[in-house]
């Protein structure tokens, strides 16, 4: 997979931006450290931690031991009392073990205190299906997440944010959580050497068009470019809106491309019903973007079921390509 | 820091600390007491809403256990946590604003009595939570150990606690990585309804300290002498570098578990037992027969005690309440809020 770069600037895969985001805080902030299971010697299941731990050492790069809510809560422990802690979950779906600690402990104890204290703890990740993992290594979290107050939610679909967004909630004093899509790992793209960061909050649109807003959320990103590419053909000029944030949502970017385009298809990976595609819409529907509106919204999100083993079941259980193409063909030709 | 006398044949707590440390502790005891008999009154006067834990019984614990802790040292606690506010020297007018849900509060009213934390006393703060400040004081001492800050973080949870996976995996790791943590159970035979014996397979909680590969000790947790002398010496081994311990305080709540409470569960016979080894008039008793205090300035410590929590009170009902269009602030750090 590619990530649209310019083919002169330095690339790294997105597994790789984050590693070098990493040892960037590592390197410039004694009070950052990583946690998380198999994330040393072994590199991550994932090998996005990779070779930190020779250079950084095991008091910083620390293996947990398979204790999902207790890590957390050490987490948010050290976040409180001065250090700045990376955490890495081996798969999303391994938060559920670990939801009273970011849910009840993380998200709320800065307004239950009052104000008094913050929480800079960073957690990631891994997540989404298309690995053949089935239904307790591969679904999509976020919206979960998104839905508690107290904590931020994004998701990088490119290198670049990768790379940003994770220093961006590095520098931001409250907890941040980072759903990296483990498809995207080995996608290579351009990253800008050094620090910088990616703001928190805000979409990105990935290409102009004027006929229809497709709102996408990660490695749904991808596609709905590819949708475009394709729509381009048939005389349809979409619009691609990466929406990097889910909570909080960039709501000026949205709508500022449904005022325009007036029409809007969300496309997401976790499961349709009550997901990050209900809230754009919501958010759409409650505003003057909706005057705008030509055509009803499609939501594009994850069948009713848990992820399949079956490799064209998975398939079938998450939006794909064709379904984009589908739905922007329809709501742009008024079959809707 | 005990300051030690060099006379094995008294009680630990005369040879480690000062008369005056020794009078501040049972002071400590009375506003604990004051207080929540000052917070039950004023729920039944209609004063404050929600709910509350009431920990009359158990003073000796709560305050014995932070002895040895200064404001550098941290500690986490439970639902049943105003003691341990008190122990690490909180501020009983800001306690009581709390409960009255004012700005004035230690939480400015978002908190109640189930979250009343003051971190620059190192008071991480009350859990609503069973368990969920286990891995939390596990985190403090991880810090403290990366830091080099020298800090030891006591850790309070109740025996329903000790029930929960997060202890387990917290006990694990806090020994895996020898951390300066200070586990301290306060076993009070229930949780809510459900007594040690109906749900704990075994007979002392101390003894699951031997999975974790750290000292475990039961000691009689409302006396207050006991109580120091096992904390302090496992605060000790933590602040050497020796890694964590558990000490269980056996101890007893008066009261029910919080204002739904029948008690169906226990007799009687059993309340009025342990109500008869009231931890205060006890601590009273050790320190005369030292000749520490008399009679007299036990009354005094009361009277004064009983004048905090007056003036406490007074404080709560005249602070203002919070504006209702704040209600969402404090949910992000302002830098970062979007």
């Amino acid at each position: 997979m590619n990530a649209h770069s310019k083919p002169d600037l330095r690339e790294l895969s997105y597994a790789e931006a984050i590693r070098e985001a990493m040892d960037i805080a590592l390197t410039n902030d004694p009070s950052v450290i990583l946690m998380g299971e198999d994330i040393g010697v072994y590199g991550g299941a994932f090998q996005v931690t990779g070779d930190l731990v020779d250079k950084h050492g095991t008091d910083r790069v620390m293996d947990t031991p398979i204790s999902e809510l207790g890590g957390a809560g050490v987490a948010v422990g050290a976040a409180l009392t001065g250090l700045k802690p990376i955490f890495e979950f081996q798969f999303s779906d391994f938060a559920a073990l670990a939801m009273e600690q970011i849910v009840n402990q993380a998200a709320k104890v800065r307004y239950m205190l009052g104000g008094s204290v913050s929480v800079p703890l960073v957690m990631r990740f891994p997540a989404g299906s298309g690995t053949g993992a089935a239904a307790q290594h591969s679904q999509s979290i976020e919206a979960w997440l998104g839905h508690v107050p107290g904590l931020k939610v994004v998701q990088p679909s490119t290198p670049e944010d990768a790379k940003g967004l994770l220093l961006a909630a590095l520098e931001d004093p409250d907890p941040v959580m980072i759903f990296e899509h483990k498809i995207l790992y080995k996608m290579k793209g351009h990253v800008p050497e050094g620090h910088y960061t990616t703001p928190i909050g805000k979409a990105a649109i990935r290409r102009d068009g004027k006929d229809v807003s497709i709102v996408a959320t990660s490695l749904m990103v991808h596609k709905a470019m590819q949708a475009a590419e394709q729509l381009e053909a048939d005389g349809i000029d979409a619009e691609v809106i990466d929406l990097r944030t889910v909570r909080p949502m960039d709501r000026d970017t949205v709508l500022s491309s449904v005022r325009k385009t007036g029409r809007m298809i969300c496309v997401y990976e976790g499961v349709k019903t009550l997901g990050v595609g209900a809230e754009i819409s919501a958010m759409v529907a409650e505003s003057d973007a909706f005057d705008y509106l030509d055509a009803p919204i499609i939501r594009l999100g994850g069948a009713e079921c848990p992820i399949p083993y079956n490799p064209e079941l998975e398939k079938a259980a998450v939006p794909q390509m064709p379904d984009i193409l589908a739905a922007a063909r329809d709501v742009v030709k008024g079959r809707v | 820091m005990p300051d030690t006398i060099q006379d094995t044949n008294l009680p630990y707590a005369i040879r480690a600390y000062s008369p005056e440390r020794l009078r501040e502790a049972l002071k400590k005891m009375y506003l604990v007491r004051k207080f929540e008999e000052g917070a039950e009154d004023s729920y039944m006067r209609g004063l404050i809403h929600g709910t509350m834990h009431l920990s009359i019984g158990q003073e000796a614990s709560s305050i014995g256990s932070t002895m040895a802790l200064t404001d550098e040292d941290k500690i986490t606690s439970t639902h049943r946590g105003h003691g341990h506010c008190v122990g690490k020297g909180a501020d009983l007018s800001k306690m009581f604003a709390e409960f009255f849900g004012k700005e004035s509060g230690y939480c400015r009213g978002r908190g109640g009595s189930m979250h009343i934390a003051d971190p620059s006393k190192g008071n991480l703060g009350a859990n609503g939570i069973v368990g969920g400040g286990l891995p939390i004081a596990v985190g403090a001492a991880l810090s403290a150990k990366r830091l080099g800050t020298g800090a030891v973080t006591v850790c309070f949870f109740g025996d329903g606690a000790n029930n929960e996976g997060a202890f387990h995996e917290a006990l694990n790791m806090a020994a895996v990585w020898k951390l300066p943590v200070v586990f301290v159970c306060e076993n009070n035979k229930y949780g809510m309804s459900t007594s040690t014996e109906r749900s704990t397979a075994v007979k002392n909680i101390a003894e699951r300290a031997a999975a974790y590969n750290m000292p475990g000790v039961t000691v009689d947790g409302n006396d207050f002498s006991a109580v120091t002398e096992a904390v302090d010496a496992a605060v000790e081994r933590a602040r050497n570098g020796e890694g964590p311990s558990l000490v269980e305080n056996l101890t007893y709540r008066w009261r029910g578990h919080s204002k739904s409470d029948r008690n169906r569960y226990r007799t009687k016979e059993e309340i009025n037992e342990w109500m008869g080894r009231d931890p205060i008039p006890a601590m009273a008793k050790l320190l005369m027969d030292h000749q520490i205090v008399t009679e007299d300035d036990v009354a005094a410590i009361e009277a004064e005690a009983n004048q905090i929590i007056a003036d406490a009170i007074e404080f709560a009902t005249q602070g203002e309440d919070p504006k209702m269009d704040e209600v969402t602030r404090d949910v992000y750090t302002p830098e970062s809020a979007a």
